[in-house]
């Protein structure tokens, strides 16, 4: 049996404005074992961000975890004390920001910046930790030489190396990844991905992947969860879920990519917008947009619960499969 | 539409500089002056009623042949022919007239509407030029029309909205209907998805087959992902560094590539929920800087099978079959 390293269960977090609250996360499960990888994937604003957020403790200050429980190694970490939770970001968990290799310090050279959390959490003086930031640039195959050098003198693709080498400073037992590849071009994104995939293999990390692009899960996550509205629709295996996917939205949202080693057929969209987290409808979130809608049950009754439809770990939240099993 | 020229867009040797400021030492006493080839003597046609993409990543010159082709940005030598006649960029008359029926979609559909314009604001300002005496009953009809068939139905209730309370997918919406109350017959369309979700953009590609396939406008698609191009394109080129490496029919994507570049980038794209056939050729390094343009092919310092005599000779480039151009000194098949 593999070891279990995180568990979040029924996870309800929401953000506080002056009108009432935005159910960013909505009743979010899904466990991750050690050395495993799950990709979250789901349109703009679906919470996807807010649930690694969640995971990491590191909300603003308007958003609270409102319900569920997030358990790390076995341990409740819902409520972690403040002073415990430094440590806990950057030794147990750490996360490559939405956007992150933009962010790095233009006055202060890559070095110092990676050296800089490795300092703050392990006790070791500034030569031994810049002995451990040449290992990371090894690790992440940057150049040595380059490690004085200012973020701007670095291309895109190693400043997300750069990033990278930062989030793994202090050995994290999970990596969280928010788009890490997006604004990359292929190639550099191609590079990235086989990097990132090496050292999860090398390390025994395990991550979560963050992305609205389901092709990259398909190349670096064993399961997947796809979101809709701050919930999780459909959760399994990212092969299963991909070629036998059952939820309407899921399959709706396969058939948005092309697929050039098959027939050329025009995508589709799926019609409307998601609904606004502020305010969201009765019964299932995605009825109003889903074409294989029954308006008897879908709407009237409670949003569906994510159940393991093949009994095997393929779960779905859908009303129609609910009823299809009973 | 001129009805005996075949070509709507003939782009013969194109090429476009940009200087690089400097301090005053390296200006003038140096006399090192830095020079960008954004674009180096490019080659391509686009057929009427075809959809043609320029493919590329980050730099390699996209949007700098797309804003010449519209003379947005000024051409350092070759010429441009518009639909049998080279632009006469001297002739007001000819210019007004060229600016109705070429357009251009830009790439980020938060940043290039104007905030403080309605809808109604931003879709009629391109009448001012054309049909400065419009009325506004007649401008709202013409709106309306344009709004409806981009898309943003009922259209009335979008007119007098501002670009903050419309989504991403929304905005570009506006912008196509913007391009198209004038009715173009050729449109530059760069990066028009890639800022939104998978989820709505195929509505957007469906637009631009559709006025393809009705109103038989030509578009150049500029777009960074090769399989929308493979997708909905008739042709595709493939740019690197400012040249087109690789050009041909649409199909070239799925398997007909023979140059090691594009190759290389359809070999690590990922379908959803296919297994990698082929294998993946992930080339080390990165791009050179377009100031440093490798001697030779430019190509062969990330060439997986480049040999002596590629560093040494610029190719030519050339057709190799019929439609199929190429800027390679060895073509062939690598995986
Ligand atoms: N600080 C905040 N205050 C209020 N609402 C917020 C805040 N941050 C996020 N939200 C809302 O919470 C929801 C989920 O946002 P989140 O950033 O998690 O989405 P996401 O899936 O990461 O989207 P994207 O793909 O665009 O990054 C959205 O509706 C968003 O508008
Ligand atoms: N106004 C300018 N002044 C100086 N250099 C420029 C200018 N515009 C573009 N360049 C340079 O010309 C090259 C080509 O740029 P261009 O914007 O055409 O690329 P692109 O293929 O559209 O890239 P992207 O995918 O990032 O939009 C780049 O090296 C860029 O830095
Ligand atoms: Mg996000
Ligand atoms: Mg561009």
């Amino acid at each position: 049996m593999s070891e279990v390293l995180l568990e979040v269960q029924n996870l309800k977090t929401y953000f506080t404005i002056t009108k009432g609250k935005v159910k960013a996360v909505d009743g979010v499960s899904f466990t991750l074992n050690k050395g495993e990888s799950i990709g979250l994937v789901g349109e703009s604003g679906c919470g996807k961000t807010t649930t690694a957020l969640s995971v990491i403790r590191l909300l603003p200050k308007e958003g609270n975890v409102e319900g569920g429980k997030i358990i790390f190694e076995g341990n409740d970490i819902t409520n972690l004390e403040e002073e415990k939770l430094s440590d806990f970001r950057w030794k147990e968990v750490s996360m490559i920001f939405q956007g992150a290799m933009n962010a790095l310090n233009p006055v202060k050279r890559v070095c110092d910046q990676i050296a800089e959390p490795i300092l703050l959490h392990e006790k070791i003086s500034k030569t031994e930790a810049m002995k451990r930031v040449k290992e990371l640039f090894e690790l992440v195959e940057l150049d040595t030489n380059l490690m004085y050098s200012y973020p701007h003198e670095f291309s895109g693709g190693m400043r997300q190396r750069a990033i990278i080498a930062m989030a793994l400073a202090c050995n994290p037992k999970l990596i969280i990844g928010d788009e890490p590849t997006t604004a990359l071009d292929v190639m550099v994104q191609a590079q990235i991905l086989d990097l990132i995939n090496d050292l999860r293999k090398k390390l025994n990390m395990s991550m979560i992947m963050i992305t609205h692009d389901l092709s990259i899960i398909t190349e670096t996550c064993d399961k997947v969860a796809i979101m809709y509205a701050g919930k999780i629709v459909e959760l399994g295996e990212t092969e299963e879920v991909v070629t036998n996917s059952l939820h309407p939205y899921t399959k709706m949202l396969i058939s948005a990519f092309p697929n050039i080693y098959g027939e050329r057929k025009m995508v589709d969209s799926i019609p409307g917008d998601p609904p606004d987290l502020y305010n969201p409808p009765e019964g299932c979130r995605f009825a109003q947009r889903c074409h294989m809608v029954n308006s008897k049950v879908c709407i009237p009754e409670e949003s569906p619960p994510l159940i393991d439809y093949t009994g095997e770990g393929h779960f779905v939240a859908c009303h129609l499969w609910r009823n299809s099993n009973v | 539409m001129c009805e005996n020229t075949k070509n709507i867009i003939e782009i013969n040797d194109l090429e476009v500089n940009f200087k690089i400021k400097q301090g005053f030492y390296e200006e003038y006493i140096k006399r090192d002056k830095k020079i960008v080839r954004a674009v180096d003597k490019v080659n391509l046609n686009i057929g009427k009623g075809e959809i043609v993409s320029l493919v590329g990543e980050s730099g390699s010159g996209k949007t700098s042949t797309g804003r010449a082709l519209l003379q947005l940005t000024p051409i350092s030598s070759g010429n441009i022919v518009f639909d049998g006649e080279e632009i006469k960029l001297n002739d007001k008359e000819y210019m007004k007239n060229f600016r109705k029926r070429a357009q251009m979609i830009f790439q980020d559909p938060y940043q290039s509407l104007n905030p403080r314009f309605t809808v109604f604001d931003i879709v009629t300002e391109p009448l001012l030029f054309t049909n400065s005496k419009a009325r506004i009953a007649e401008k709202e009809v013409l709106a309306l029309k344009a709004l409806e068939f981009a898309g943003l139905r009922p259209a009335a209730e979008y007119l007098y909205r501002y670009p903050h309370e419309l989504s991403g997918g929304q905005r570009q919406r506006v912008s196509i209907a913007t391009c198209f109350i004038m009715s173009p017959d050729f449109i530059i369309a760069d990066e028009p998805v890639s800022m939104l979700d998978a989820s709505v953009r195929a509505d957007i590609l469906k637009l631009f087959v559709s006025m393809k396939e009705q109103q038989g406008t030509s578009f150049l698609f500029i777009t960074h992902d090769l399989a929308l191009a493979w997708l909905i394109s008739n042709r595709v080129a493939i740019m690197y560094l400012g040249k087109i490496m690789e050009s041909g029919p649409a199909d070239l994507i799925a398997d007909g590539c023979l140059h090691p570049y594009s190759q290389a980038l359809t070999s690590v794209l990922a379908m959803v929920g296919e297994k990698k056939k082929t294998k993946r050729i992930v080339l080390k390094d990165e791009t050179p800087s377009p100031l440093k343009v490798p001697k030779g092919c430019r190509f062969h310092t990330r060439c997986p099978v480049s040999r002596p005599y590629c560093s040494e000779v610029e190719p030519e480039y050339r057709e190799i079959n019929p439609g199929h151009f190429i800027y390679c000194h060895y073509p062939q098949k690598i995986i």
